[in-house]
């Protein structure tokens, strides 16, 4: 894997957020060497630093030490080439569907005539399955088809790197799993590279190439790295018994339940939440 | 409802009580307000009729209708004397082009004292103008103030510092200035027009600044990331992000500079001499008639109708420009 160059690197990346109390040291030493197409899971407890990494590739955060090397340039500003999915879509409320789309499409393609524009964001809401409800605003579709949306929007541009924050953190089970199997499915076909951060194991897992760990912050950086060698195209009701796939799992939750277990009280854990939001609220300055 | 109630019997007593508790909530929307405007209308007889001034008893609400009737007479009978007017001069124009095919014909404007309803539109017009100026400054200010926080930064103190003035302070500062600049010999405006408009400019220009300014900056960060990853340009920006999710706070805005406005231009039309309500105001209050004060409270009655009409007319066009229809706007 390491033989050509690599295609997305992250080296020695680290940042500081000011705080009243001096610089707050979110992430140290954050190296990764991603190469084409592949499927990589950002995984580690709340707060430690995951959306930052993301951010940092998107650009919408610059790293105070180190930096990323997109294909021999360095990242410094958004762009489409690293489309994000946002955790809750942030889909304009007042574009339809099919305009929320061709916002991307006409900012990615100036050489697209308006044949090929239109073609093109209809092949991208049908690579998602929505087809059926272009001229719906977003707030009369679900959760997930808006999720949907969002990955169409983000395929539209034809990114390089697609960056997805939590995606189907805020769906229900069924729904979840639902677009699990088409983003699999379009993955397979479009051979981007993914980089998706997760809360949940199972999903790291089915999904993943490689997982990455992140340990606990402040001062957070990878941990462990597992390589998922499980074969592709995965169905995961085969894989539910199967002891390959178990075995990746358990990797996982062990590094996150013992060598990174968060021991806290619940005063404690309160705590740690004040200073998720503080952390956040910092973000947001 | 009525054609389930006929068509499905199942049904019938549900509707029945839906169609009655419908039409109850209907007679409470239409009778408590009226039962207000009954009550307020009898304390104000009882009341006006103790009150004496030297002008005479207060008017009660039958007299204010009583010279409501007298202003429409008035109108309709200057109107008649206009059209007088311009028929005598039509015929006098082509008498004399029949003489003298040379002669270039002059229609010389009907110049008969303003009545009350000239009055109305005359202050309808120059607050339109002086809203618009206001808001065509305002609008975009408040846009550049709430995308960046040094501007913001920059001007807040000048709001702050402008925003409380009173329209009476900036009048003899705005009547001096447009005196002294606006020096024309076929004038288009009257300077008191002029005069007046600015000043209503002057004072709603605030409401509208500050509240773009806030709608601007707290704009969904997560929307701001996507036109940041879209790189969508300055304007498109503004356009597609800025504007649509700001509406609701622009209007809020446009709403109070109006209501502002339409108050501040009253009192600047008593000062200024400008034709309007607020000089039919002021004129009654000179003349010192028996009848002047009936004929004040009808124009407090429609200015209050008036500043009510602008604001729902700001609200349908809100309705019109939103996105969002689903919103409860009120």
């Amino acid at each position: 894997m390491n033989d050509k160059k690599p295609h997305l690197e992250l080296t020695q990346v680290g940042i500081d957020f000011p705080t009243p109390k001096g610089p707050f040291n979110a992430l140290t030493d954050v190296n990764l060497k991603i190469s084409e197409g592949e499927f990589i899971s950002l995984i580690g407890h709340s707060g430690c630093g995951k959306s930052t990494v993301l951010n940092i590739v998107a650009g919408l955060h610059q790293a105070t030490v180190g930096g990323v090397i997109l294909d021999n340039l360095e990242v410094n500003e958004p762009g489409p080439e690293r489309a994000v999915v946002f955790q809750n879509h942030s889909l304009l409320p007042w574009l339809s569907v099919y305009k929320n789309v061709e916002l991307a499409v006409k900012q990615t393609r100036g050489g697209r005539n308006k044949k090929e524009i239109r073609e093109w964001v209809e092949h991208n809401l049908e690579l998602v399955h929505m087809s059926h409800a272009v001229d719906k605003l977003p707030s009369e579709i679900s959760g997930g088809m808006k999720q949907r949306v969002g990955i169409a929007r983000a395929l539209s541009m034809e990114p390089k790197v697609l960056l997805m924050d939590e995606p189907f953190g805020a769906l229900d089970a069924l729904t979840r799993a639902h677009l699990q199997d088409s983003l699999m499915e379009i993955h397979a076909d479009l051979g981007n590279t993914v980089i998706m951060i997760t809360h949940d194991v199972d999903e790291a897992v089915l999904l993943s190439d490689r997982i990455v760990m992140m340990t606990n912050g402040p001062s957070a950086t990878i941990g462990e790295i597992l390589e998922v060698e499980l074969a592709r195209p995965r169905n995961r009701i085969a894989l539910a018994d199967n002891p390959e796939y178990n075995h990746y799992r358990h990797e996982v939750l062990t590094f996150l339940y013992e060598k990174q277990r968060k021991v806290e009280s619940v005063s404690e854990h309160r705590k740690n939440q004040n200073k998720t939001q503080d952390k956040r609220s910092v973000d947001a300055a | 409802m009525f054609k389930l109630a006929i068509t499905n019997d199942g049904n019938s007593t549900f509707s029945i009580a839906n169609v009655a508790g419908h039409f109850k909530k209907v007679l409470a929307d239409i009778t408590l307000p009226i039962v207000g405007l009954v009550i307020f209308l009898g304390l104000w007889s009882l009341v006006a009729k103790s009150i004496d001034t030297s002008l005479g008893q207060f008017p009660g609400p039958s007299q204010v209708l009583e010279q409501t009737y007298s202003l429409i007479d008035e109108h309709n009978v200057q109107q008649d004397k206009a059209e007088q007017f311009y028929e005598r001069q039509h015929k006098r124009n082509e008498a004399r082009l029949a003489q003298d095919p040379t002669y270039e014909a002059k229609v010389r404007p009907f110049t008969g004292a303003p009545t009350f309803f000239d009055q109305i539109w005359t202050s309808l017009y120059t607050v339109a103008v002086g809203f618009l100026i206001a808001s065509f400054i305002a609008v975009p200010l408040g846009i550049v103030c709430g995308l960046s926080k040094s501007v913001y930064s920059a001007i807040n103190p000048l709001i702050q510092l402008f925003k409380p003035v009173s329209p009476l302070a900036w009048l003899p500062l705005v009547t001096m200035v447009v005196s002294a600049a606006y020096v024309s010999d076929d004038p288009i405006f009257a300077k008191s027009f002029i005069t007046s408009a600015f000043t209503v400019s002057l004072c709603c220009l605030w409401p509208t600044l500050i509240n773009t300014a806030v709608g601007v900056s707290s704009i969904d960060k997560d929307l701001i990331n996507v036109s940041k990853v879209l790189r969508l340009n300055a304007f498109t920006h503004v356009m597609k992000i800025v504007l649509p999710s700001s509406i609701p706070l622009i209007f809020t805005g446009l709403r109070l500079s109006l209501g502002i406005g339409w108050m501040v231009l009253i009192a600047a039309e008593m000062l200024a001499q400008n034709p309007g309500l607020g000089k039919f105001v002021w004129d009654e209050f000179q003349n010192g008639s028996s009848e002047s004060l009936a004929r004040i409270m009808v124009a407090v009655l429609a200015i209050g109708m008036i500043g009510f009409v602008l604001d729902r007319l700001m609200l349908v066009l809100q309705k019109y420009v939103s996105w969002d229809k689903t919103a409860v706007l009120r």
